[in-house]
């Protein structure tokens, strides 16, 4: 099978963001595959090994994110792809989608991964909104994936409730958590990674002009919430804490 | 100048979801005073029409077949395509919901367009539609303009109030005549997970347990307090690695991101990716035995104690208390 996994560099869920003028400052943070791509790469490796094939790993990205690519690498993907959107103006979900679009047009491929959501952006869109321009069908939100005979049978997660559906292939389909438990690069994996074929491809390799890249949505503003104040820790015998919690909830805070 | 904007209704069990309310409230944001239609979707809605109408949309279109009496991506993406085109909007709202935003991100490849996703508030300034949205999980905000095209976005449930009912409204409800055709996705089971029946992402109240729960018979504590303030249950990444309760119960930045008006947590110690997914609740309870539980330095309200000893007492007293008001 032809397995191909898009996935996002981003920020360690452990961060504190900063923010200096309306930028998020990236200076001294650490930087992950998105958990949920990492879901992905791992029920990736996990078909290929059943199914045979090969896992390719795409990202969109500038290029720090190599070292996310070859940690998926180290992980058992066979290749990676880094396509740089360095000089793409007002990035945002349809630009990946073009620059994405762009780079399957001419590939073949059964099952296309991603996250479900990156944990930066949370916008959700780029699996979605691929699938639509390859004419393909998707499947959000995944837990579970068999496939069989040019089809594949997935549950999904919807609000809590369990999905079961059928769909043939190609297919593009993101993880929820719950899919599987990644895989930690093993040193052998690592040192293979190492060798592994990483092709990098800018936004002139396509057959793109700038505003078939450019963002459609612009961001103005970026800013920290109110920080929340430490409240009123409450003292006394049990019952009376307990007794004031649900006066204040319901006096004060008037919530109940 | 005043745009036209599109609201997608969504209808579970026969009755809508309050998210669709609230869109309407964001689509008269948007409009400028134009008008808004509502949407609706399925084998036989628009019944429906009115309530949409009562709550501030001005005339709705609703597209009937049995093809789409449940979700799937192509029948939807189909009907809405059919909508759009009759309608030329300027402007589509639809609730960040499973289907929502399974839908959202396809159609806006589909008409080409831009798209703010998980909107918490909407504001106009002249011409400019301006969306609030949270990004890193809620650890910060970002305000975002589409810059081309129709102005588009799913709203996050719960953070747009809703306008007030008015039964004295009327408008149009007329059905469009779609062939939905070719559904590539085939829907096998649908089972039902969630025990209370109160939704998180849609939740006034969540009660929330932690590794201080320590084992997943002692959720039913939770779920009895849950019962009597109509909430939803949820848990930390902590409580579902260890295997207390199921992921879908998961807050957090991997997980759901939740505001409700009250948030109970309990055994929780307030890890970052915990807080990033609850910070912005109105109302946060902490109930945790160790004093310098990080959780305290967000929670309006503190208990130290242990919850073993807490819960069955506080559930007590909120029954005392609901029953009477």
């Amino acid at each position: 099978m032809n397995i191909y996994v898009i996935l996002k560099r981003t920020f360690d869920t452990e961060e504190k963001i900063q923010i200096s003028n309306g930028q998020i400052v990236e200076d001294g943070a650490e930087f992950i595959i998105n958990p949920y791509d990492e879901y992905a790469i791992e029920e990736a490796i996990q078909l290929r090994d059943e199914h045979g094939g090969e896992v390719t790993l795409v990202t969109v990205g500038e290029e720090e994110a190599e070292k996310q690519l070859r940690t998926g690498l180290a992980m058992g993907a066979d290749k990676a792809v880094l396509i740089d959107n360095e000089d793409v103006e007002d990035q945002d979900p349809y630009s990946t989608q073009a620059l994405l679009a762009a780079y399957f047009e001419d590939k073949e491929y059964d099952i296309i991964l991603g996250g479900n959501i990156a944990v930066d952006g949370g916008s959700g869109q780029v699996g979605p909104r691929l699938a639509e321009k390859l004419d393909i069908v998707h499947v959000t939100s995944i837990v579970k994936i068999d496939i069989a005979d040019g089809k594949a049978t997935i549950e999904r997660d919807v609000e809590g409730d369990q999905e079961i559906v059928e769909v043939a292939l190609p297919v593009l389909v993101t993880a929820q958590q719950g899919l599987n438990e990644p895989r930690y690069p093993s040193l052998p994996g690592i040192m293979k990674a190492k060798k592994k074929p990483l092709e990098t491809l800018e936004v002139d390799d396509f057959d793109l002009d700038e505003d078939d890249v450019a963002g459609k949505t612009k961001t103005v503003d970026r800013y920290l919430p109110p920080e929340k104040q430490a409240g009123k820790v409450l003292e006394g015998e049990m019952d009376d804490q307990v007794k004031e919690l649900v006066s204040l909830l319901k006096n004060e805070a008037k919530v109940i | 100048m005043t745009k036209k904007v599109l609201v997608v209704g969504e209808i579970r069990d026969g009755e809508f979801r309050n998210v669709s309310f609230e869109a309407v409230a964001a689509a008269k944001e948007i409009s400028g005073g134009g008008e808004i239609v509502g949407v609706l979707l399925g084998e036989s809605v628009s019944s429906l029409g009115n309530e949409l109408i009562a709550y501030g949309a001005d005339r709705v279109v609703a597209v009937e077949s049995d093809k789409l009496a449940s979700y799937t991506p192509d029948g939807y993406s189909q009907a809405l395509q059919a909508v759009v085109e009759q309608e030329s909007p300027e402007g589509i709202v639809i609730g960040h919901t499973s289907i929502g935003r399974d839908i959202a991100p396809k159609l806006a490849a589909r008409i080409n367009s831009g798209l703010v996703s998980d909107a918490t508030a909407v504001e106009t300034a002249g011409e400019e539609v301006i969306f609030t949205r949270p990004i890193y999980s809620g650890k910060a905000f970002e305000k975002k303009v589409i810059a081309d095209g129709v102005v588009f976005a799913t709203i996050r449930p719960n953070n747009i109030p809703a306008l007030d009912k008015d039964e004295s409204r009327s408008g149009d409800v007329t059905t469009l005549d779609v062939d939905i055709k070719d559904l590539r996705t085939i829907i096998k089971d649908v089972v039902k997970n969630t025990a209370s029946g109160v939704d998180l992402s849609e939740a006034n109240v969540i009660v929330a347990g932690g590794r201080g729960m320590k084992g997943s018979e002692n959720f039913a504590m939770l779920d009895e307090l849950a019962d009597v303030l109509g909430a939803a249950v949820g848990a930390s990444r902590g409580a579902c690695d260890a295997e207390y309760c199921d992921y879908a119960l998961q807050i957090g930045q991997t997980g759901k991101v939740v505001t409700p008006d009250l948030y109970i947590a309990v055994g929780i110690s307030g890890a970052i990716q915990h807080v990033a997914g609850m910070s912005n609740s109105k109302i946060i309870v902490a109930i945790n035995k160790d004093p310098e539980a990080e959780i305290f330095n967000i929670a309006d309200y503190g208990i130290v104690g242990d919850l073993f000893d807490v819960i069955p007492k506080l559930t007590e007293e909120f029954k005392a208390v609901m029953v009477k008001s």
